[in-house]
């Protein structure tokens, strides 16, 4: 589904990845760990536009995605969250919704001067706006400021608007940063869900036993190189692994509590 | 009606440029609300007025023709600015713009033989009134409060927001953004148009950095949350000089005063400063 | 006629360096697009010309007190507009509209006070002796113009690259974040930064008034505008390019000033500005300006 071949960013001469392959399959939630500074949201950046690459391609669906503006690839079916939240907190959370939906061509900006174009227009994107947030469990917050929505709010309301932009392949940045052990787990169910309803899932995590629970495939990066992959019980004992992490993270999850 | 009649003869040319200066209110309301600093509307408006009048003018040309050559040669110019510079950030936009605004004055002032050069424009035909202006801000502001609550006009308070999210929920943010600073240049071009049109002389020193400092203050006071500020903004500026008798020399330094006054105090505009404080004094009640 | 022209060119360009310098540390340390540059140039040189004029100072004592002018409003709109708009954690686009109502406010003001005539030194202030370089006759004004642009630009670039305080706000401009977490000072280097700039604006508004003898309201406008050009051109925030820009523009001035005939002179800054618009944004050495992530 997504390729990533031999793919190089350096930043005035520091050397973030280093000829990294990556292949993400069509199914199955797949995650990205690894140390901080490893370069695992430059991956993300890239993939999405933000960034290009200095060397190598990316291909999704088997198109090539260097040099497309991030908009286009938007549309093209990758959608993502961000580790610090994006929302626009002086829009209602329908709002943040509505405006996610905004590319979808079913009436023009000329059309929105006609009164009654517009306002079955509007009716239709807020019913679908409605059934997202219900989807995230937002529905009473439709109408709430999204800068005063709790900080797990926040981040169910960014899920929410990268669904609303109908994506195939989700990438989602560190999706259960400050969330407590309850909301966690709400968002692995709903990345299960949204796993078995066909969706292909990209995760960035720190959080090693939500990643060994939710994941079917793990690909470790460090200093922008890919230093293993595998199955969540591979990964768990891979000695680079352990290496990389410096045992403290692995130690805890193996004989914690 | 009489006194209607000489409020008319005396008042007529304040209520036209209150007119007008909505549409400028609105032309920088149109870059604001999308986080774009234009300092170039002053100009856009000066190519607008001059394109216009120098038809009628020289040519004849019936008004609505002539306005809409005006408007559109703005556009176009804007276009031609816009392009390479709203792929940056938007500070070169600000710079770009008020570099820009310098040339057009520089234009118009050399190319003496066309446009009259620093002795101006004379003897414009004396086309608008009431009704022109009056139906040119209606349909503005008509189109302006559809937007405000559609699909686009959401779009580009997001853009105003966080342009980079925004970019990646697969809106295309340079052409939006594009679409607001040309649409400012042909209301800005318009509204020089019709200015020319009921003043009869037009020079380039109406058009320079001190009319862009105005119309940012007539954008500063309206804020962005709704084109009614810029209804507030364009009228109080035409009103301010009126109301202060005597201080007419000193319009620059007023409109600086409150270009820093309402940006510190009172960032998102005087309309909105007004509503929050009802709101308040209504909570209290 | 080469050497007047180099001449020419050293101390035109090594005005704009100077001014372009002063605009790109504060764009470079404080992200601050300071529109009001222009006016705090213009009111070095009222200052520089009413030293002479009131006080009967010669050169050096007139470019102290454009100094000390330029700093204290440098000072003022720190402390009154910048600083407000920081504690405020106003939207980027707050300081550059503030800048421009506080230009205006300064010319105005100006105007009021002095009118808006062009002023000219009187006759017998500016040192009119010539030097002579084999068979060519140079000014000791241009001379000396050049030496103090020159000594400034080397005294900043000491600061700079080997100061303590250069270190601090070469850190600051990379990074706000880490330098408050230091523990550094960092409204006081902001508010340190703003007066340097003001200074160096200043000192390039009276060496222009002395090199071209005329002072009026409007000066810092179309300065600010040549700035602008000079400060993409040679990259946002970049010291080096601020330097070098800004003799390119004074050189290339000269060129078509000899060339073209004096009145496209200005018109070069601005075609300039778009051809690296459109070609080159981020200019000699600055970064693609490509969005922030």
């Amino acid at each position: 589904m997504l390729r990533l071949f031999s793919v190089s960013k350096e930043f005035g001469g520091l050397q973030v990845l280093d000829s990294l392959d990556l292949t993400i399959p069509p199914r199955g939630v797949f995650g990205l760990i690894g140390p901080n500074g490893a370069g695992k949201t430059t991956v993300f950046n890239l993939i999405t536009g933000l960034l290009v690459p200095s060397s190598g391609s990316i291909e999704f669906l088997g198109e090539r995605l260097n040099g497309m503006p991030p908009f286009a690839i938007t549309r093209r079916g990758i959608a993502r969250t961000f580790q610090n939240i994006r929302v626009f907190k002086e829009m209602t959370a329908e709002e943040n919704v509505l405006v996610a939906m905004g590319d979808h061509p079913r009436y023009g900006a000329l059309k929105e001067l006609v009164p009654g174009a517009r306002r079955r227009g509007e009716k239709s994107d807020g019913e679908t706006a409605g059934e997202l947030l219900a989807r995230v469990g937002l529905s009473a917050k439709a109408g709430q400021f999204a800068g005063f929505l709790s900080y797990g709010e926040q981040r169910r309301l960014e899920l929410a608007r990268a669904l609303a932009t109908r994506p195939k392949l989700l990438l989602l940045d560190e999706p259960a940063a400050g969330m407590n052990s309850g909301e966690k787990q709400e968002l692995m169910d709903e990345i299960s869900k949204l796993d078995r309803s066909g969706l292909s899932i990209l995760l960035i995590e720190h959080d090693m036993r939500f990643v060994m629970g939710i994941c079917a495939e793990i690909a470790v990066l460090n200093f922008g190189r890919r230093i293993a992959q595998g199955s969540p019980m591979e990964i768990r004992s891979h000695p680079k692994v352990i290496e990389a992490y410096l045992g403290d993270d692995f130690s805890a999850e193996r004989h914690g509590p | 009606m009489e006194w209607l009649d000489n409020f008319w003869a005396i008042y007529s040319t304040l209520a036209l440029s209150a007119g007008t200066n909505v549409l400028l209110a609105l032309s920088i309301y149109a870059t604001l609300a999308c986080g774009l600093l234009s300092v170039a509307n002053a100009a856009f408006m000066a190519i607008g007025a001059y394109g216009a009048a120098l038809l009628t003018v020289q040519a004849g040309t019936p008004l609505l023709l002539a306005l809409m050559v005006g408007s559109t040669g703005a556009a176009l110019v804007a276009l031609l600015i816009g392009i390479p510079t709203l792929r940056l950030s938007g500070v070169y936009l600000a710079m770009a713009t008020l570099a820009f605004g310098e040339v057009v004055r520089i234009l118009i002032l050399n190319a003496e033989d066309v446009t009259g050069g620093a002795l101006g424009l004379n003897g414009i035909p004396h086309l608008v009134g009431f009704f022109e202006v009056t139906i040119s801000v209606a349909a503005a502001l008509y189109v302006f409060l559809r937007l405000a609550h559609s699909r686009f006009g959401r779009t580009i308070t997001a853009i105003s927001q966080d342009e980079i999210a925004t970019e990646l929920m697969g809106l295309n943010v340079r052409a939006h953004k594009l679409v607001c600073f040309v649409a400012g240049a042909a209301l800005a071009g318009l509204a020089g148009g019709l200015n020319a049109h009921f003043t009869s002389f037009i020079s380039p020193n109406e058009y320079g950095f001190e009319r862009a400092v105005e119309i940012l203050a007539m954008g500063v006071i309206g804020g962005t949350g709704s084109p009614w500020g810029a209804v507030l903004g364009g009228t109080l500026i035409t009103l301010l000089p009126e109301l202060l008798r005597g201080l007419g020399h000193y319009r620059p330094l007023i409109n600086g005063i409150i270009l820093i006054v309402i940006i510190i105090y009172s960032p998102k505009g005087l309309w909105d400063g007004l509503q929050t404080l009802l709101r308040r004094s209504h909570a209290g009640a | 006629m080469l050497a007047q022209q180099i001449i020419n060119g050293l101390s035109l360009g090594g005005v704009y360096a100077l001014f372009a310098l002063g605009f790109t540390l504060l764009f470079g340390v404080l992200n601050v697009i300071n529109l009001a540059h222009g006016a705090i140039f213009m009111i070095g040189a009222y200052a520089g010309l009413q030293a002479v004029l009131t006080f009967h100072f010669s050169l050096l004592p007139a470019v102290l007190v454009a100094m000390l002018a330029a700093g204290i409003a440098g000072l003022s709109l720190d402390r009154l507009i910048l600083a407000p708009l920081r504690a405020r954690r106003a939207p980027h686009l707050a300081p550059m509209i503030a800048t421009i109502g506080v230009a205006i406010c300064l010319t105005s003001l100006v105007e009021g006070y002095f009118g808006a005539e062009n002023l000219r030194f009187p006759l017998d202030t500016l040192p009119a002796s010539t030097v002579s370089l084999g068979d060519v006759q140079l000014s000791w004004l241009d001379l000396k113009i050049i030496f103090l642009a020159l000594l400034l630009m080397a005294v900043m670039l000491w600061v700079i690259r080997h100061s303590r305080i250069g270190r601090a706000l070469r850190g600051l401009a990379e990074s706000p974040k880490a330098a408050t977490l230091l523990g550094v000072n960092v409204e006081g280097l902001f508010l340190a930064t703003s007066v340097i700039s003001s200074i160096l604006g200043g000192v390039a508004g009276v060496l222009i008034a002395l090199y071209t003898n005329s002072v009026f309201p409007n000066m810092g406008q179309p300065m600010l505008h040549k700035g602008i050009a000079v400060v993409i051109l040679g990259g946002m925030g970049d010291v080096r390019g601020a330097l070098i820009g800004g003799f390119f523009l004074g050189f290339a001035e000269v060129l078509s000033i000899a060339y073209i005939g004096s009145s496209m002179r200005d018109a070069v800054a601005f075609g300039l500005l778009f051809c690296v618009l459109l070609l080159r944004p981020a200019g000699l050495f600055g970064h693609a300006p490509q969005r922030r992530v």
